[in-house]
């Protein structure tokens, strides 16, 4: 598969060659990211080297990303998570990663940060109910993490588990949802070096609205597929069942990758509206990543797999 | 007679929504405000058509019959809020194209139903005036019975273009059903005495 990188890079926003040889100092991001995660200090800094496979976009403002949020675990309004969040104990925080692996085993938060250097990937985000965002992300590739635990040959999909913690999660009581919230990602998508695990937003820890302490970032799906706050990777043969399908097959398939020209059954995805501007924008095909992504999908009919 | 009082009020009170959206907007305490706007003028018309349809009952409930008085008021005002709710939709949505609009009406059941509540309700709102009730007749009453499908139509729009939690559409039709179920009874007495 050949992987091209982004046209919209400029040049300024490639790493220079000392900053990347620099690893001393990824240790210390490493190190000072911990503590900040430990703290629970969300105005602590987290330090990441900026990535070739970010947008030249304008991000959305913090306030922006921090109070309009889809987190149904604290309530289906868009201001609920921003209220309600803040009881969510972020640390200590593990992650099992299990399944189809030679080397499956449980890693702690503070293990998570040191996987791999810290990145800042700005990506756009977009919402299967029409709306978009650009947001700076810290994170690091999911396959970083996956290639740990040796996946087998079986290892044909990985599935993602949210907590579902009814004392911490005030939504979780509610049926809105079958919980605990799932998705699931085919094997070659989850290793996609467009794929991240998030740690951290414009530099600082993860706010907890917006699904600390980890969460997935797959910018080219629908937002409801990139999980937040995740307790469990599994590697798997089958097909994993996710939340929102399950929820309402018609409207919500396994893929959902963004796409102009499938309409979600009650309403266009033709068009969104990029939060802060005031008319509606054209959305593009696999959120503006078709030529990152489009290969993965080769051959199949994206209007039966959406 | 009604207080000189109640109708004032009730001018002042019907604008507070729209204050509300204005200062919300204009401070940014919307993230998204062309979907706060939308959302908003559509739930206070819906509230709007509710206290409309609330004035009878409550007529028949209390004997006060100056209570309506206020209905013109009160059905003007959901009328207003609808407006409000359609320009929004057709200026900041489908971007003054009359075509695109068109398009969405007809694609789009949950915009289809809203739509035609909103037609619905254009005559009532014209033929309003003391003229129009003289002009009309007993069949004002008979036109104006078209607030019944045209509420029923727009609690309907709510409930299907929600994504996933029903409580707030359910809880609004759930009180529109009372104020129909109400007419129904009465209505059913009085064929049997």
């Amino acid at each position: 598969m050949l992987i091209r990188s982004p046209v919209d890079v400029p040049p300024s926003e490639i790493t220079p060659r000392e900053v990347y040889l620099d690893r001393r100092r990824f240790m210390q991001a490493g190190a000072a990211a911990t503590l900040a995660l430990l703290g629970g200090n969300a105005a602590a800094g987290l330090l990441a080297k900026p990535s070739p496979w970010s947008t030249g976009e304008a991000p959305n403002s913090r306030k922006d990303i921090t109070s309009y949020n889809n987190f149904y675990e604290f309530g289906t309004s868009k201001s609920d998570p921003a209220d309600s969040a803040q009881t969510l104990r972020t640390a200590p925080w593990s992650v099992v990663v299990e399944g189809e692996a030679g080397k499956p085993r449980r890693f702690a938060i503070e293990e998570l940060l040191k996987i791999a250097p810290l990145e800042e990937r700005v990506y756009r985000l977009r919402c299967v109910e029409g709306w978009s965002m650009v947001i700076p992300w810290v994170g690091f590739p999911l396959a970083s993490l996956l290639r740990l635990v040796e996946p087998n040959s079986r290892a044909k999909f990985v599935a993602f588990e949210s907590l579902a913690d009814p004392q911490q999660m005030p939504g979780v009581k509610s049926r809105v949802l079958d919980w605990p919230y799932r998705e699931g990602l085919r094997i070659d998508e989850a290793m996609h070096p467009l794929t991240i695990l998030a740690v951290g937003l414009y530099g600082d820890v993860l706010p907890r609205q917006n699904g600390a302490p980890i969460r997935l970032v797959v910018p080219w799906k629908y937002g409801f597929k990139s999980i937040k706050s995740i307790v469990r990777i599994r590697l798997q043969e089958a097909q994993p069942v996710t939340s929102w399908s399950t929820a309402n097959p018609s409207e919500y398939g396994f893929y959902s990758n963004v796409n102009p020209d499938v309409d979600h059954p009650r309403w266009s995805q033709a068009t969104e509206r990029r939060i802060g501007e005031f008319f509606r924008r054209k959305t593009l095909p696999f959120n503006g990543y078709a030529e990152q992504v489009a290969g993965l999908y080769r051959g199949m009919d994206l209007r039966r797999f959406f | 007679m009604l207080p000189r009082w109640v109708k004032p009020l009730y001018f002042l009170l019907a604008l507070l929504p729209l204050l509300r959206l204005v200062v919300l907007v204009l401070t940014g305490g919307a993230v998204n405000p062309v979907e706060f706007i939308t959302h908003s003028t559509g739930t206070w018309a819906l509230i709007g058509l509710l206290v409309t349809l609330a004035l009878t009952p409550l007529r028949r409930l209390s004997g006060y019959a100056p209570l309506l008085r206020l209905r013109r008021m009160a059905g003007l005002f959901a009328f207003f809020y609808a407006c409000l709710h359609v320009l929004t939709y057709f200026v900041l949505d489908q971007s003054f194209d009359l075509q695109l609009l068109w398009r969405d009406v007809l694609k789009r059941p949950f915009v289809t139903l809203g739509f035609v509540a909103f037609v619905l309700l254009l005559p009532l709102a014209v033929t309003s005036t003391d003229g129009w009730m003289r002009r009309l007749k007993r069949n004002w009453g008979r036109l104006h019975r078209l607030v019944y499908p045209a509420a029923i139509l727009v609690v309907l729009h709510y409930l299907w273009l929600v994504k996933r939690d029903l409580t707030q559409p359910l809880v609004y039709g759930l009180l529109l059903a009372v104020l129909l179920g109400g007419r129904v009874y009465w209505w059913y007495r009085g064929m049997r005495s």
